[in-house]
């Protein structure tokens, strides 16, 4: 099987984000990097699916020169080759990045497309989406289970309270959701020989702009609570910030 | 969240992109498998086997092997990060790590038979194997030229007599890296669990180590078959395995501080008294401070030795630096967090008192840290004090 998997870098879980001077991008000095983890639950089901059926295995990347690094991390887990698509301009919204993938993936005619549901980042969930129409593919999102056939897959998506199953036909566009297998740790020796596996840059195709961001704020801090002393004699004193300060009575 | 680590001068530019991802994948091993697991270990006084076969699966055993006996050929600056990651999670966990790479794979691979090599070098990187070192005696420490036990030469190969403590992995080991005296000369030879005569009791009720195993090594009248000597001649044979081991253990000892560094950045931020965080006092931020500083430095010097071993540009002296400095810097430091943390520190709710109680043990093992005094003492007068 020909296996396509689509990754991203993305501010470490643990980050402290701040707005950039421009307050419409994120500040990235001394900020650590990591590969997006709900790509590492799609790596790795691509990888096991590789284990069990063969083929070859891709990781592609939209990002400028500092991905390297997350390219690298996915082929110590077990990509056997890596496609970096070398985007100049700075901002990219999905469309711009759904664009650049779905452009490889004509080349590539992958059995299927995996990708995490969403990026940890900007929380977009369109990529998927967006590749199935650009591929005329059927795209199956949040999907936490995965059986394989002969041109087909059966499997079970999460949906609001509940679990849906769905059948498609191949190729199709797969984005996962945290959990469908347990991402390995890239092992010390596969790290040495991931060195040693090709990265493909590609120049990005440069689409304009769908959609533009205006401006960035961080979260307001979650105010100061009061604490009252606990007597009969403050429940007007409750009642009263409740109603006036806090406004939700 | 994962741990972040200290790096105030950023050596992290200094490290290559292999270097970086190997830390930060046992980094993630170390958060996710050995510090939920480790305190309980730690006060049941088990070590935790269940790891061994994970830890042969991440490449964590044989760093420095060839390829071609299962190992991931990786320089001494990887190994080095594994390790201090590794004793971030426990000094016991690192010291059973330290032992497979630097005592027992090194010399099989650099003195042992072609047929040996083949035969332990892929058990012991998978972890299916477990490694000792046998060289200290009950009477014979520091100064193991003194040691007794004995190699008589016999029809086929050697009988060994005498018997050895202190040993990490003792009775667990698969293979036991001995040294005795053949004719006065300090050779090395394989053990193999099973042969006749040898066995190995632990040694039981340790305050520190606890998530270890530690034992005696029991010779008496062991048949060892020709094709397991290593080809090496006196203490030379040892010490060079000991200088591996002992830059392991320089690099894991940041990994424990910084542990404890951490615990006690949090604590004090999150502690008040008198209506705010300790972490604004003064006096505390000395010894906040006094840790930071240390690790600092310590990681200057691990990062210079490790790339002057790599360009083989080093002297045993360097590593007794390393070792020395960076042992008591992460003892200290321990000692300093457990103030910080006031009655809290004594917890296993925090990992203080085990790495404090862990690393009494690293500052007298693999060369006590007079000894590594007296070495540079002799490096720098011309005069050896211990002779």
């Amino acid at each position: 099987m020909n296996i396509l998997v689509c990754v991203s870098r993305v501010p470490d879980t643990a980050a402290k984000i701040k707005v950039a001077g421009d307050n419409k991008s994120v500040e990235t000095a001394g900020v650590k990097f990591i590969l997006n983890p709900y790509d590492e639950y799609a790596l790795e089901e691509a990888i096991q699916l590789q284990e069990s059926k063969g083929g070859e295995l891709t990781v592609l990347t939209v990002a400028g020169d500092e991905a390297t690094d997350v390219l690298r991390t996915a082929l110590a887990m077990g990509a056997d080759k890596a496609i970096h698509v070398k985007a100049n301009q700075l901002e990219k919204d999905s469309f711009y990045v759904a664009n650049n993938i779905a452009n490889v993936a004509k080349e590539l005619n992958p059995d299927i497309i995996f990708l995490g549901k969403q990026s940890i980042d900007f929380d977009s969930f369109q990529i998927s989406s967006l590749l199935g129409g650009l591929l005329d593919l059927p795209s199956v999102d949040v999907v936490s289970s995965i059986n394989y056939a002969d041109g087909s897959i059966t499997g079970e998506k999460d949906i609001e309270g509940g679990k849906e199953s769905f059948e498609t036909s191949l190729p199709a566009i797969i984005s996962v959701q945290k959990g469908i297998k347990e991402p390995r740790y890239p092992k010390l020796p596969q790290i040495m020989k991931a060195k040693q596996k090709p990265i493909e840059v590609k120049e990005a195709i440069e689409t304009p702009l769908r959609t533009e961001i205006l401006e960035m704020t961080l979260p307001e801090k979650a105010r100061a609570g009061k604490i009252l002393t606990g007597s009969d004699a403050d429940i007007d004193e409750l009642v009263r910030l409740l109603h006036e300060d806090a406004k939700v009575i | 969240m994962t741990f972040q680590g200290t790096d105030f001068f950023r050596l992290d530019e200094l490290y290559t992109e292999e270097e970086l991802m190997v830390r930060d994948s046992v980094r993630e091993f170390v958060d996710e498998q050995i510090v939920p697991i480790i305190e309980d270990h730690y006060m049941k006084g088990t070590f935790p086997m269940e790891l061994v076969e994970k830890l042969g699966n991440l490449g964590m055993f044989g760093i420095k092997t060839s390829e071609k006996y299962g190992g991931a050929g990786a320089n001494y600056t990887t190994y080095g990060l594994a390790m201090q990651e590794l004793e971030r999670g426990d000094s016991g966990v690192r010291s059973f790590a330290s032992v497979q790479n630097s005592l027992v794979m090194y010399p099989i691979e650099t003195y042992a038979n072609e047929e040996k090599k083949q035969e332990w070098l892929p058990k012991l990187a998978s972890g299916k194997a477990i490694g000792c070192f046998g060289l200290t005696e009950p009477d014979h420490g520091s100064n193991p030229s003194g040691m007794l036990t004995t190699a008589k030469k016999i029809d086929g190969g050697y009988l060994l007599n005498g018997a050895k403590m202190w040993i990490t992995n003792g009775s667990l080991a698969d293979v036991a890296v001995v040294w005795a005296k053949l004719d006065g000369r300090i050779t090395g030879f394989l053990v193999e669990k099973g042969m006749k005569g040898f066995s190995a009791p632990e040694m039981k009720n340790k305050h520190s180590l606890r998530a270890s195993v530690t034992s005696e090594l029991i010779f008496q009248d062991v048949e060892v078959p020709e094709i397991n000597r290593l080809n090496v001649d006196g203490l030379k044979g040892p010490l060079s395995c000991l200088t591996q081991a002992r830059y392991g253990i320089a690099y894991g000892a940041i990994g424990a501080a910084m542990q404890v560094y951490e615990s006690s950045i949090n604590y004090a931020k999150s502690r008040i008294q008198f209506d705010k965080p300790i972490a604004g006092f003064q006096l505390v931020q000395d010894k906040l401070v006094h840790i930071f500083d240390e690790i600092s430095k310590a990681q200057l010097i691990a990062y210079r030795v490790g790339r002057l071993m790599e360009s083989g540009n080093f002297k045993p002296e360097h590593i007794s630096f390393a070792k020395r400095n960076n042992v008591k810097m992460a003892l200290e430091s321990c000692r300093i967090a457990r103030e910080v943390h006031g009655a809290n520190g004594i917890l296993n709710e925090y990992p203080i008192m085990r790495h404090a109680n862990n690393l009494e043990s690293v500052y007298t093992y693999e060369g006590t840290h007079d000894i590594h005094t007296l070495i540079l003492g002799q490096h720098i007068t011309g005069i050896p004090a211990f002779k």
